[in-house]
């Protein structure tokens, strides 16, 4: 699937189907008119695709920005780290989730942004990371949370090569419900399986990590934490990105029968994109558990997967710098208009078409025209 | 070089090789041309190993090579630039150039693709330019430039020529043969039939998937059957 007809259908399909959410309890006759705007809106997206003058402004941007990239990542970076020293716990405890959720969205980057492939039960990974923590360090007390942190991670990783295996060997819409259905399997089993879940009811107790002497239970401590945690998730994917695996994934996005023509093991590099966002995804669930101390099914409904996806589709298909800030603005912004939560979906969702409109490509733009404009800039005039 | 016996391949219930029977010597241009579906891009797929076949066989220089994975017949220095140029257009000439050379060593990168972009010296130009964003005939030139960054033996293209203006499918028939002055064999493909076995040192004739002539390409060019049908004469 070629990224731009990708990033086509992903805002088109997300957009509506958020937008249907708050009317499908009332009334499905409303979805019409939502379908038929859309649809509108569509045709004159076909219009006004290109604007010249926004992609100048936009091309100045990032043309700035990288110029003064390790500036921006420093800048960007003591920001985050001060931001707990100013803030109410509750705030503190808003943009921990945010850091949770731009990991995920990271991680599903990868496998959505990099080489084109639809996941739409994510949220399946991070169950699977946070359950494994839950009963290891709770239920059956087993192990610490350090030992527990990369088991988790290694428990969705494994998850995904299972359902890789088979899973990867469809394309497009297919693989997309498949997943979307391992999403859905995982969440009725934690739900049914009493014993080693909790069931409906969850785990209880999951204690916050200590190191040494010091616990990490004060808000302030665990974002600090949670932070460290996401930069080294970053730092691990930009390095992908821009490496030979990088380009390979990109490679199979862009045109799989190629990629295989060169020489790349299509299946391969599938499957070891796939289990790499699902093992980040199970550390980002590790780190959920610690965080609410307290675990049920109910955190992980298709919504969340939805929305995590909206992350990675708003910030920037391919783009890391994207899904964190897609990241922010899901989490934080509506955090911020609480009074509005009713419309949160509605809002979302014509926020999802009105990028289609003016900004298909996301809001920081896709790797490419970054890379390109930093190949310039190594190069030297 | 190449030698294919019998190969046949089907899509499901659609038998699209039924025992196709060809050979290429080293340092040849051979050029496979015939109708649309007779089986010509299907002949390729198969000998790169992109479709599995399911009879006859292909050997590669003294190995059977059928249904080996896509990556090791590439290993093995056989390289596929697929029908519809199929580059990477979000990626920069650059990085499409560096997926040739997906399997090449390290320190062997740098020093091929100078030598590719001195073949190229228009892609050179364009080496930061994204791929999608060239014109037509660059972007065949690029996934020509592409099938060519794993040295390979045996260069196999799919219909180079397909709509490109005149001035471009004369260039790309140019660079062919200089392409075989250094030493390359080219399985080549194609509808532009007259220039193809023009170039062409021997040539086949593919009819819903069997061959049904072949000869020396001067020969191919004065047989009547041939004129007739893919001449345009
Ligand atoms: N992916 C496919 N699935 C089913 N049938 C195919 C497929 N590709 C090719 N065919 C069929 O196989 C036959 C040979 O096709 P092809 O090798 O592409 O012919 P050519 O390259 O000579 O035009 C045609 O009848 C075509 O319809
Ligand atoms: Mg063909």
């Amino acid at each position: 699937m070629n990224a731009r007809n990708l990033r086509h259908d992903l805002f088109f399909y997300l957009g509506i189907l958020l937008i249907c959410v708050p009317f499908l309890k009332i009334h499905t006759l409303y979805v019409l008119p939502v379908f038929l705007g859309a649809w509108g809106l569509r045709r004159f997206a076909d219009f006004a695709g290109e604007n010249r003058l926004m992609v100048t402004l936009r091309e100045r941007t990032v043309n700035s920005v990288l110029a003064h990239r390790r500036v921006t990542v420093g800048l960007i970076l003591a920001v985050a780290l001060l931001i707990p020293l100013g803030a109410s716990d509750y705030l503190i405890e808003v943009f921990t989730s945010v850091i949770l959720y731009a990991i995920l969205a990271t991680a599903l980057n990868i496998t959505v942004g990099l080489t084109g492939v639809l996941v739409l039960g994510f949220i399946g990974f991070y169950a699977v990371g946070a359950y494994t923590t839950g009963i290891l360090t709770a239920k059956f007390a087993l192990c610490g949370f350090w030992i527990a942190l990369p088991l988790s991670g290694l428990a969705a990783m494994l998850c995904g090569i299972l359902l890789g295996i088979p899973a990867l060997r469809l394309r497009g819409d297919y693989l997309a419900v498949v997943t979307l259905g391992f999403g859905e399997i995982i969440r009725i089993f934690l739900t049914n399986l009493n014993g080693l879940t909790g069931g409906p009811n969850g785990i209880l107790g999951i204690k916050r990590p200590s190191f040494g002497l010091f616990t990490l239970d004060h808000p302030r401590d665990f974002y600090w934490f949670a932070l460290a945690v996401l930069s080294l998730v970053i730092l691990i994917v930009a390095r992908l990105v821009d490496s030979r695996y990088g380009r390979a994934w990109i490679a199979i996005r862009e045109n799989e029968m190629a990629a295989g023509a060169l020489g790349i093991n299509v299946f391969r590099k599938h499957l070891l994109s796939f289990s790499l966002s699902a093992f980040f995804g199970g550390i980002a669930g590790s780190l959920f558990a610690v965080k609410q101390g307290f675990i049920s099914p109910d955190s992980f409904t298709f919504y969340e997967s939805v929305l995590i996806l909206c992350m990675v589709v708003l910030g920037g298909i391919g783009n890391v710098a994207g899904s964190v800030t897609g990241a922010l603005l899901l989490i934080a912004a509506p955090e911020f208009l609480r009074e509005f939560s009713l419309y949160r979906m509605l809002v979302f969702g014509a926020v999802m078409i009105a990028f289609m409109v003016f900004r298909p490509s996301g809001l920081l733009g896709s790797r490419v025209i970054a890379q390109e404009i930093k190949d310039r800039a190594d190069d030297g005039p | 070089m190449l030698r294919l016996t019998d190969l046949e391949l089907r899509y499901g219930p659609i038998r699209a090789l039924k025992g196709v029977t060809l050979d290429v010597a080293a340092g040849e241009i051979v050029t496979l041309i015939g109708a649309n579906g007779a089986g010509k891009s299907s002949t390729l797929k198969a000998i790169s190993g992109i479709h599995g076949t399911s009879g006859g066989s292909i050997v590669f220089a003294g190995r059977r090579i059928d249904n080996l994975p896509p990556h090791e017949i590439v290993a093995l220095g056989i390289s596929h630039c697929p029908e519809g140029r199929r580059i990477f257009g979000d990626l920069s000439v650059r990085e499409n150039l560096l997926m040739g050379g997906y399997l090449l060593a390290k320190h062997e990168m740098a020093g091929r693709l100078d030598e590719v972009l001195g073949l190229f010296p228009r892609l050179g130009e364009r080496i930061h330019q994204a791929g999608g964003t060239l014109s037509g005939g660059e972007q065949q030139m690029l996934a020509i430039a592409r099938a060519l960054m794993c040295k390979p033996g045996l260069l196999m293209l799919d219909e180079p020529s397909l709509g490109l203006a005149p001035i471009m499918v004369e260039k790309i028939f140019e660079t062919i043969v200089a392409l075989k002055q250094t030493g390359l064999t080219v399985l080549l493909v194609e509808q532009n039939a007259g220039a193809a076995l023009e170039i062409s040192d021997r040539g086949y004739v593919l009819e819903i998937g069997q061959v049904t002539l072949s000869g020396t390409s001067a020969a191919l060019r004065d047989d009547q059957r041939v004129a007739q049908a893919y001449l345009g004469g």
